[in-house]
Formats: structure tokens, C-alpha cells, sequence
């Protein structure tokens, strides 16, 4: 789960992170109040949306004067800001975060990430800051640096200062990264993370480290013991017919092809929109209905993937392990009489009681087209569609 | 031979009188598996689908010998669970539980470092040894004990693979689903060298998907370790970047952990990748020949 900038630093700046003085803005009227109880000359308006890149998008101005302030926020507020990470519909705005611009003498990268390899917290560091760390880990990896936590005992101030000398934050610089570190560190154990990101953090004028941005993402599994970080939740950030389906214990995920997929099991799932783009189409959503896919689970599966305008077509594609086929084509046939469903559906169902299942779907009535293996359900769903657009 | 379990192997279930523990503890019971007994704490003293039930872990293994364990406890508790049957002895853990906070399988995997327990998962369907001893969700009935060794990140996708050598009559010598959480117990290597050194096992299968580099690892564990033949099938070709793919393991993030990139590691490491997993049984069959 992502939260925005401006909750991520106001937790930051409660584990002792120095940030920014700031404050969000939802109308440009409380943006120009914001920049003169702030104070100052100079001011960053900020669009506060999830997705990265957002200086790119020109959802990042720097304003000389409190009309300034007004001016951009007004533009920002309320209108779709496209990054390289939106999409091209981009993300409507609404609220910014104004803050007193910083006299950024150099820009710096720390982040903690959990490294799949050591399957340890890991701290990544780079005086290379202000740019995505991928880019930088790509074109001189030699100026990201990682330093391994060892979660039985914590970070120790040792690898803080081992991580801020590589990085060139020596003498009076050094004790407050390593006061940033372990206070990000603190932060994510205590708050589930799986990700905290300063970037830039920048070394300013009088000589402090300050947290110019900041990005963390939570454990979405790990909600029941955080409900401070759960409250922090934007549902305007994320699609509805995702949210609609984590309600009924699906997994789905918008694409932008024109096949529904209703699949159980994630691998499954994912082989089922390669074998559909293998064979000439374009998958429309990811949909795992969890390996015991219940009838009512398959009807609220039904539900949201035709929610989904560009659906022409739907492919139904379930290994009953644990759960059986006739229960799964019960599930079927049910679906077919409570919606009004009008493409055609493709079924491919193996496992437990598939004789039983097939049967079922046959004698039903409707006009299910089966399919052997996933190979031939994909087969038929690509030739069903040219068929039905020459 | 097989590997991990077999028809001696002595089950306990912990989360044994709670709905999903029930129920899988009776299938693995009509599979023919022995399983010896479960654990509910506050429970202990009381019987369950004949068996008796403990309070604790060490009162089950005292009681029963039991040396290996299937856990269904929810979530918030599994972490305690695990490290509850590795304090008390037990050498085999099956982890269905899904859904478990990442840090606290990263403390888990922290103290079982240097240990002897062989963790499988967690969210996975567990480790079957066809006609001996099912440890976990797996449909029993598609299974046949064979010749071929299963390792698998996902689910449906090994019954896929279970399903396709059944039907051309290789079957399996025993089949691993090793989850598909970021932070987990057996890797992809612990299984494939426990398979190249076991008798029984004549070939192995490996189905991975996109995120981490634990295909990558495997691949060069072959290239150097493995001379049984090797097919494997990787999911999530066309998932786009940056977008969890069910399995909180399978994402894409900065260009690495695609399909694609696993795929040429593979091959360039011997292994036979098949771009459909229609295709695993068949593939594996003319890798073994029909003999």
C-alpha cells in the first residue's frame, strides 16, 4: 500500500527526520495561506499523487511569491497530471503539498528495500541523488552502495557510518545521516514497510541533511497491526474495480486488452494471458480467484470483468484442486442467469470432477465453447474474435 | 526413494481443529498419509478425526514422534507457528498459511539460519510424495508416484505439471511448492540438488514467474550442479512492469525479474524452457525418453 509524500514525511518527521516545513493545500486559496504562514521567499508546489516522476509531468513548481503559489496550485488542482508512471490518462489531482524551498547544496539517495537475494533489509546509498536509483544502478553502478541488515540484532551506527562515508557524507555531515538512518530504519520495522525511500535527500546551505522527498510503501498484509498507516490509505489512487475486487477476496488487475480472464490461481492466471498473447491477443485484466474458487466467487468474477468496457470476450480457465468442476460450472451457469452477460465465454476446466463439470455447462443450455487446454482455450478465444470482427 | 517425506513419514497439523486444518488433515488421512495427531493451543487432551490434540508442538512430537508438520494457522500467527515446530524438533515444515507479513518471515528465515529444518513456504500448496504422504492443499487424486521431481512457485501451475506427466505415465517422485512470497523457506536449489541426488527421481520440472532473480540462482545451480535433464516453464511473458501479479513475489521492478530475462539465463544454463505449460509433461518425456 502507497501513501503520499506529505504523509510520509509527517511520519518521518515524527521518527525525527528533518523535512521540509510544509503543509498541504486542497484549493489554491489554502495554498497561498499555507506559503505565508510558512513564510520566506521561496516556495515548492507540489501535486500529491502516487505515481513517481511527477517533476517530469510538471507537477513540481518552484513559486518567488505567495501569488505564484496561488497561480500553480490552481493549475495543478483539479487537473489530470500525466508522468512517465500515470499512463497517458494520467492522475487527477487533488490536493498539494506547499513547502519552503531548500538552498540544496548537493543531492543525495537513501533507501531501505527488502533484497530478495539475502531476503534481508537491505540500505541502498548514492551521492548520486535526485534521479530514479534504477538509473543510476544502471549507468555507474559503482555509486550505489548497500549495506545488509542483519534483522536479529538491527542496523548498528557502525554500517550507518561505513554507508555515509561511501557516499562522501563525512565530518559534521556523518552524524546526521546516521541519526536519518537509523530513524528511517525505525520507521520501517515499526510500520510494516517494504520500501522507504529519501530522495533527494540533500545536504543544504548551512550544512544539515534535510528530506527533500520521500516515498514508502506498506505490507498490505501486515494492515491488521498498522491501523495508523490503514487510515493513510487513498482510495482516489487506486482503480475501483481493484479496490471492488479485494472486497470479494479477488485478485485483479486492470490491462488494456480486449479478453476478460477468470483464472484460478496467480501463475495460472499469469500463464493464461501469455498463452492469449502468444496466440495473437490482448489479455483485459489479470483475474485470480484464489486457488478454492467458490461458485459466488466466480459470479463476482463475472461481475467486475464486465465492468470492463473493452471486454469482447471471456476466458474461463480453472484446475479445481482442492474444490471440484461441477461446483466451479454451478458457478457458471449461475453466473449466466443472474448477468446479462452477451460475449462469448471460453471454457477451459481441468481437475477434480471435469466430466461432471463439462456436463453440466452442456446441458445448460448456453453456449459455452469449450477448450481442452489452455493452448486450445487461447486457440479458440483469438479465432472467436477474428471471426467476430473481419 | 523421494525426497523430504515419504509413507514413514509421521504428520502433525497445527491449526488442526480450525476449518482449513480439518479439512486437509481428513484428505491427507483418505490420501493414506500417517498423520499422527494436530495442534491447537488451549485445546490439549481433546480428540479430533480420531487423533489427539495438543496444546503444544514439543507435547505433540513427545506424544507421537512426529517429525514433520503442516501449518493452516491464520496469518498474524503463523510466523510463532513455524518457529514453534523447528523449537520442538520437527525437520519438516509445510507452510500453507498465505498472507503473512514479510518482516516477520524475514525474522523467521533469520533464526532458522544455520538450522536443519526444511521449511516449505509459506502460501503454497506443500510437498506431496504420490502414494505415500501429502503434506499440504494438493489434489491427491491427479498424482501418480514416477520418476519426475516438481518444483514450483505456484499453485495451480504445479498441478498443471502434476497433471501432464500423470497423464504420460511418468508421474512423480515428489512434487514442492515452494510459495510465492518474497521471503521464504526452500529455494528452487535446495529442492533441484535434493532431487539430483535422490534415485527415484529421473528429471525434474521447475516452474517459476517473473520477480526476484531465484530462477536466475537456479539456473546457474544446474549449469554447474545438475545433470538430470531440466524443463522449466516461466509465468508472466506479457505482465506488465511494476504491477504485483497476485503472488506478492511476482513483479517486475526496474527492468529485472522478467519473464524474458529468466528464460535466456535458463536456456543459456541447459534447461529446456517451454513456452507453454501445456507443454511441461511432453517436454519432460522426450528429455527422459520413453523407456
Amino acid at each position: 500500500m502507497n501513501i503520499h509524500e506529505y504523509q510520509t514525511k509527517d511520519l518521518l518527521k515524527g521518527y525525527g527526520v528533518p523535512v521540509p516545513q510544509g503543509k498541504v493545500a486542497h484549493t489554491d486559496a489554502n495554498a497561498a495561506t499555507a506559503a505565508e504562514d510558512i513564510g520566506g521567499e521561496r516556495w515548492v508546489v507540489k501535486a500529491q499523487i502516487h505515481a513517481g516522476g511527477r517533476g517530469k509531468g510538471g507537477g513540481v513548481k518552484v513559486a518567488e511569491s505567495v501569488d505564484q503559489v496561488r497561480q500553480y496550485a490552481d493549475q495543478m488542482i483539479g487537473s489530470s497530471l500525466v508522468t512517465p508512471q500515470t499512463g497517458p490518462e494520467g492522475r487527477l489531482v487533488h490536493r498539494v503539498l506547499v513547502e519552503e524551498a531548500s538552498s540544496i547544496v548537493k543531492e543525495f539517495y537513501l533507501g531501505l528495500v527488502i533484497d530478495r537475494a539475502t531476503q534481508r533489509i537491505t540500505v541502498i546509498a548514492s551521492d548520486s541523488g535526485g534521479m530514479e536509483i534504477e538509473e543510476v544502478a544502471r549507468k555507474n553502478p559503482e555509486r550505489v552502495v548497500r549495506e545488509v541488515i542483519d534483522p536479529a540484532v538491527g542496523m548498528q551506527d557502525f554500517q550507518c557510518r561505513k554507508t555515509a562515508a561511501r557516499i562522501g557524507l563525512t565530518g559534521k555531515q556523518m552524524s546526521g545521516a546516521v541519526k536519518m538512518m537509523k530513524a528511517l530504519y525505525r520507521c520501517f520495522r515499526d510500520k510494516d514497510a517494504l520500501l522507504a525511500e529519501i530522495n533527494p535527500l540533500a545536504l543544504v546551505e548551512d550544512g544539515s541533511l534535510v528530506a527533500v522527498d520521500a516515498k514508502m510503501s506498506f505490507d498490505g498484509n501486515a494492515l491488521y497491526k498498522q491501523s495508523d498507516i490503514t487510515e493513510l490509505r487513498d482510495f482516489d489512487e487506486e482503480d475501483p474495480k481493484e479496490v471492488e475486487a479485494t472486497g470479494h477476496g479477488l485478485n485483479y488487475i486492470a490491462l488494456d486488452g480486449d479478453v476478460g480472464c477468470i483464472v484460478n490461481g496467480a501463475g495460472l492466471a499469469m500463464a493464461t494471458m501469455d498463452a492469449i498473447s502468444f496466440h495473437g491477443g490482448k489479455p483485459a485484466n489479470f483475474l485470480d480467484v484464489g486457488g478454492g474458487a467458490s461458485p459466488e466467487k466466480v459470479g463476482n468474477a463475472f461481475r467486475i470483468v464486465l465492468q470492463d468496457d473493452n471486454v469482447k470476450i471471456i476466458l474461463v480457465n480453472i484446475f479445481a484442486g482442492i474444490n471440484r468442476c461441477d461446483w466451479i460450472a454451478e458457478g457458471l451457469v449461475q453466473a449466466m442467469k443472474d448477468l446479462d452477460i452477451n460475449v462469448p465465454i471460453v471454457v477451459r476446466l481441468a481437475g477434480t470432477n471435469v466430466e461432471q463439470g463439462r456436463e453440466i455447462l452442456k446441458s445448460s443450455g448456453f453456449p459455452f465453447i469449450m477448450a481442452g487446454n489452455l493452448d486450445d482455450a487461447a486457440t479458440r478465444v483469438v479465432d472467436k474474435l477474428k471471426g467476430a470482427t473481419p | 526413494m523421494s525426497i523430504l517425506i515419504d509413507a514413514e513419514t509421521r504428520v502433525i497439523c497445527q491449526g488442526f481443529t480450525g476449518r482449513q486444518g480439518s479439512f486437509h488433515s481428513s484428505q491427507a488421512l483418505e490420501y493414506g498419509t500417517r498423520v499422527v495427531g494436530g495442534v491447537t493451543p488451549g485445546k490439549g487432551g481433546q480428540e479430533h478425526l480420531g487423533l489427539p490434540v495438543f496444546d503444544t508442538v514439543r507435547d505433540a512430537v513427545q506424544g507421537t514422534g512426529a517429525d514433520a508438520s503442516m501449518i493452516y494457522v491464520p496469518a498474524p500467527f503463523a510466523a510463532d507457528a513455524i518457529l514453534e515446530a523447528a523449537a520442538a524438533g520437527i525437520r519438516t515444515i509445510a507452510c500453507i498459511t498465505e498472507g503473512i507479513p514479510v518482516l516477520d518471515m524475514l525474522q523467521v528465515k533469520a533464526a532458522l539460519q544455520g538450522s536443519e529444518v526444511n521449511l516449505v513456504g509459506p502460501n503454497c500448496p506443500g510437498v506431496i510424495t504420490p502414494g505415500g504422504c501429502k503434506l499440504g492443499i494438493m489434489p491427491g487424486a491427479i498424482h501418480r508416484p514416477g520418476s519426475v521431481g516438481i518444483v514450483s512457485r505456484s499453485g495451480t501451475l504445479t498441478y498443471e505439471a502434476v497433471h501432464q506427466t500423470t497423464k504420460c505415465g511418468l508421474g512423480q517422485s515428489t512434487c514442492v511448492g515452494i510459495g510465492g512470497d518474497p521471503v521464504h523457506g526452500m529455494s528452487f536449489i535446495d529442492c533441484l540438488s535434493l532431487f539430483e541426488e535422490d534415485p527415484q527421481t529421473r528429471g525434474m520440472i521447475l516452474v517459476g514467474e517473473i520477480g526476484g532473480n531465484a530462477e536466475e540462482e537456479a539456473a546457474e545451480y544446474i549449469r554447474c550442479c545438475v545433470k538430470k535433464p531440466v524443463v522449466a516453464y516461466i509465468a508472466g511473458i506479457t505482465a506488465p512492469a511494476g504491477k504485483r501479479m497476485g503472488h506478492a513475489g511476482a513483479i517486475i521492478s526496474a527492468g529485472k525479474g522478467s519473464a524474458k530475462g529468466k528464460i535466456a539465463v535458463l536456456n543459456s544454463g541447459g534447461v529446456e524452457v517451454v513456452r507453454s505449460p501445456a507443454e511441461m509433461g511432453a517436454c519432460i518425456q522426450s528429455a527422459l525418453g520413453t523407456s
